[in-house]
């Protein structure tokens, strides 16, 4: 906040541009780093700091009262021997593999479908994104469990097609499914990003595709989706990260344990037991640290192999 | 404001008007239009549904909730469920819960605005060394899992004692820690002519003076779309008060909700449901009233929900 006296005394003369510009750039480097100042200091004492200590946790014994101990790579190596953590990645990586894609697939075909339409658009589209604001919350988790549980709506729903599986919550083999319906319901967020893409998409491209008898199949692969291919990028992104990070429902659903079966251990919710009701913090430490790893690569996939199929004109955004 | 999409869409039983016929027939035209508000109707239906199907079962009787009882509608509907979750859980009132998720939700805000805006700005609009690579850091953080922070910040506030206080959860905020906001309002600012600090500049004003009283009046709407996200984001946050929060008279009412549930579990399913509607209420509110500033900031910020 010390710049402005420097700055309002700068219009002094045009004749000497050079002074002036360093003094200006001077005062600049301060101004910045004083407006900065909140997001570098968060940056260093909550995101850095915190990082590199994790770094140094995972390769010990640490249970938040004793002084940690060095163990090298002892937790690494253990996590693999540990069957309720290869469970936790089972888990995951099946949530991540089925729910990603069919959130994505029901998000782009209700943007379509909303962007065929004249009216109405936006009434559809504030009415489908409703669950994207809700569909993390305890609430909504309580709501979950209830309505598919033993007698729940679900259930009493498929046993009036004749279909009898009971509650979900319960039986091992269907709490997955339950948690992909839970994502897959909150494809409102992405589908209102792909509606802004769609409209980007210039309408002549499609009429000059008409008028040499591209049918509605060709249409979509040589102009629909290479033309939003940026934004599908975008939302395959963000929804991948995401999806690792699931953590408040597996909670509330199987009331922190990740039962039944350790069907609904979650990652994250696994590192949050070992973490914080273990006390096994180097070990917690370690498995934040496998995570980063592991979406930093799938970052890096996505990124590399966007070369191949996202398709970007003129200004890309 | 309008509560309703936005002024020039209609509600979805508009189509019974004549549309203008050019290249189609006035009967093709509405026989598709009619298709896709049949479709859409239906699935608005479905997703709607379990929302509809908990503020129902909010006013039924226990027995009669994933009981016999299969439609929504019961002719026992009343308030007892609500009676009951408003006298909270574990001696604490449930009005208690509200406050303090509204203190933190308030605090979130009031941090994220200051913070990201003062952060945001030096960002888009000073040039100083460095800027680009603390930029592109900001940008990387957006992709982290939070969970590689979270147990040394944990074990630093339990050092400080500030494990079962509320600055766990708030000095992230202060601190600008939630990077898409600061990205939402670089983006925004990006977007404001440069020439109007240019012209401030020659008439002398500092960067303190271009901030305030140029930048903030024109970042309204960058402004409201933090706020809203930002509160409702605290509102529905459940991991920060788990780790954090021990005392039942600190908790918010996603913690509440926890530990109903705990304690409850399932004999009195209707006050759980009733508990729910309640924690999700200002949401719902929110939403309604300001779903074009939410739905436009999730198209053309990517915002998630």
């Amino acid at each position: 906040m010390t710049q402005s006296p420097t700055l309002s005394r700068r219009s002094a003369s045009p004749s000497a541009p050079a002074p002036r510009k360093s003094k200006r750039s001077g005062a600049d480097a301060r101004a910045g780093y004083t407006f900065l100042l909140p997001w570098l200091l968060g940056f260093i004492v909550l995101t850095i700091g915190p990082m590199v200590s994790s770094l140094y946790l995972s390769f010990t014994n640490y249970n938040l009262f004793d002084p940690p101990k060095w163990i090298g790579l002892d937790n690494y190596t253990t996590m693999f021997q540990d069957e309720r953590f290869l469970q936790s990645v089972g888990v995951t990586v099946g949530y991540v593999v089925f729910g990603t894609p069919l959130k994505l697939a029901a998000a782009l075909a209700v943007a379509m479908l909303l962007n065929s339409a004249r009216k109405g658009q936006g009434f559809y589209r504030s009415a489908f994104y409703a669950p994207s604001l809700i569909g993390a919350s305890v609430s909504i988790a309580i709501v979950w469990k209830a309505m598919f549980g033993d007698s729940g709506p679900v259930d009493q729903g498929l046993s009036f097609f004749g279909i009898n599986l009971g509650g979900w919550v319960g039986n091992p083999s269907m709490t997955m499914p339950m948690f992909i319906l839970l994502t897959v319901w909150q494809f409102g967020a992405p589908m209102v990003i792909f509606l802004a893409g769609l409209k980007q998409i210039p309408a002549d491209l499609y009429e000059a595709a008409s008028m040499d008898g591209a049918g509605p199949v060709r249409k979509f692969f040589n102009i629909t989706w290479p033309m939003l291919s940026p934004v599908v990028f975008f939302n395959l992104l963000m929804e991948t990260i995401h999806a690792f990070q699931i953590f408040s429902s597996a909670y509330i659903i199987s009331n922190g344990e990740g039962g039944p079966a350790g069907s609904t251990l979650f990652y994250t919710l696994y590192l949050y037991l070992r973490g914080f009701s273990d006390f096994r913090m180097g070990y917690a430490s370690a498995m934040a640290w496998l995570l980063l790893i592991v979406v930093g690569i799938i970052t890096l996939i996505i990124f590399r192999t966007s070369k191949g199929w996202v398709h970007y004109s003129g200004d890309a955004k | 404001m309008t509560t309703m999409a936005t002024p020039t869409q209609s509600a979805p039983d508009a189509d019974a008007q004549v549309y203008n016929p050019k290249s189609e027939s006035v009967t093709a035209k509405r026989v598709k239009s009619g298709i896709f508000h049949a479709v859409a109707l239906a699935l608005t239906a479905v997703v709607l549904y379990p929302a509809v199907w908990m503020i129902a079962s909010s006013f039924k009787p226990n027995a009669e909730i994933g009981g016999a009882n299969t439609s929504l509608w019961s002719n026992n509907f009343s308030f007892d469920n609500f009676a009951t979750a408003m006298e909270g859980i574990g001696g604490v009132s449930t009005l208690q819960f509200f406050t303090n998720s509204l203190i933190l939700a308030i605090g979130a805000v009031v941090g994220t605005i200051l913070s990201a805006s003062v952060s945001a700005y030096a960002f888009a609009r000073i040039k100083f060394p460095g800027r680009s690579i603390f930029f592109g850091m900001m940008i990387a953080t957006l992709l982290l899992p939070f969970h590689v922070v979270i147990i040394p910040q944990y074990i630093i506030f339990n050092q400080l004692g500030l494990v079962d206080t509320y600055i766990p959860l708030l000095i992230g905020k202060f601190l600008a820690a939630d990077a898409f906001f600061v990205f939402l309002m670089v983006q925004f600012m990006r977007n404001l002519p440069a020439e109007l600090d240019e012209a401030a500049r020659i008439d002398g004003a500092g960067h303190v003076r271009i901030f305030t009283s140029i930048m903030l009046p024109l970042m309204k709407p960058a402004l409201i779309s933090t706020s809203i996200f930002s509160f409702i984001w605290s509102w529905n946050d459940f991991l920060g008060p788990l780790l954090y929060l021990n005392t039942p008279e600190k908790y918010p009412l996603p913690l509440a909700l926890r530990l109903f549930v705990d304690q409850t579990q399932s004999s009195d399913y209707g006050a759980m449901i009733a508990m729910s509607v309640l924690a999700l209420l200002p949401v719902l509110i929110f939403f309604l009233v300001f779903q074009r500033y939410i739905v436009e900031g999730v198209s053309t910020q990517g915002l998630k929900g």
